[in-house]
């Protein structure tokens, strides 16, 4: 079966605001201002999703199951969240968040000019990310 | 003995309630840790817990909460699809079946499972996150309430099932 299809990636910075959104084909394109709302929407329901646990000790939602698509979600001990929306029963999708979040200190954190919590403007990481997704397509679907 | 009791009061200890017969696939049923039922305006219809360690809020916060989230997570998700071309949008509160749903997520500690009637009747299940996919176990759930909630004709529509 064909694996892993992602639909796009969003980035949120800890105070929730969107910092980086890549779509990868998704049937439309999401505008700048809903992409940022839909962020913060995010955000506050990872938050309240922490305060609902019947037991202690909960760090979030990592992964949600629609009828359409999943979304798998990885929270850095810093606050910033990756999620990145897929198709159904994608797999690995956890170790993709984990590249992602490596990609995202090398090329992001430890760029001098680039701005805490601010949107993320480095080319360095666009190809690097660009490479990874497709690399992954590429092996996966062998397109 | 059923928890939609027609009529009857079933003020038993959330320790001791016992679970309706099992679907099949469940096992025991002995996963489960809390039930809420939501209907269309937010009234919670039903909350019982079988393990619960940690309670954050005081019950009528809990459930505004829970369907807070509820409500706003469905409209994330219709937003969010990408399988549909037609722009949603984001405040607009939705009819039960417009948009894309979940049904279910997961975090570390737990698993919500839901389900949404047609006619707006949300079923929540908490349960261990290794659980399985939990879809027919809320089907089931929704029929025990069309048969014993519904057709009792003691019950008024919108109040909490006793």
């Amino acid at each position: 079966m064909a694996l892993a299809a992602i639909y796009s990636l969003f980035i949120i910075n800890k105070s929730g605001g969107l910092i980086y959104y890549k779509d990868y084909g998704s049937a439309r394109r999401i505008d700048t201002n809903d992409s940022l709302r839909l962020a913060s929407l995010w955000h506050s329901m990872h938050a309240i999703s922490q305060q609902l646990s019947p037991i202690p000790g909960c760090t979030g939602i990592d992964l949600l199951q629609a009828h359409n698509f999943d979304l798998h979600c990885f929270q850095s001990l810093t606050g910033t969240k990756f999620f990145v929306v897929c198709e159904t029963g994608a797999q690995n999708m956890e170790t993709l968040l984990k590249v992602i979040y490596e990609l995202y200190t090398d090329f992001v954190l430890k760029n001098p000019f680039y701005e805490m919590e601010m949107p993320i403007r480095c080319e360095l990481f666009d190809l690097n990310l660009a490479q990874v997704i497709h690399k992954d397509r590429v092996a996966l679907l062998g397109r | 003995m059923q928890f939609f009791g027609g009529g009857s009061l079933t003020s038993v200890a959330p320790e001791v309630t016992p679970s309706p017969a099992a679907p099949p696939g469940t096992g025991t049923g002995a996963n489960a840790q809390v039930l809420y039922v939501f209907n269309r305006n937010g009234v919670c219809l039903l909350y019982r817990e079988w393990h619960r360690p940690l309670h954050t809020l005081d019950p009528t916060q809990d459930h505004k909460l829970m369907f807070g989230l509820l409500f706003s997570l469905r409209s994330f998700t219709s937003k969010i699809d990408p399988t549909t071309a037609e722009k949603g949008n984001l405040g607009v509160p939705l009819l039960p079946g417009q948009g894309c749903s979940f049904y279910s997520f997961k975090t570390n500690t737990y698993k919500l499972n839901f389900m949404e009637s047609p006619s707006g009747i949300k079923l929540i299940l908490i349960t261990h996150p290794r659980t399985g996919d939990q879809r027919d176990s809320l089907k089931h759930i929704y029929n025990l309430y069309v048969e014993y909630v519904v057709k009792n004709p003691l019950y008024a529509p919108g109040t909490p099932i006793k």
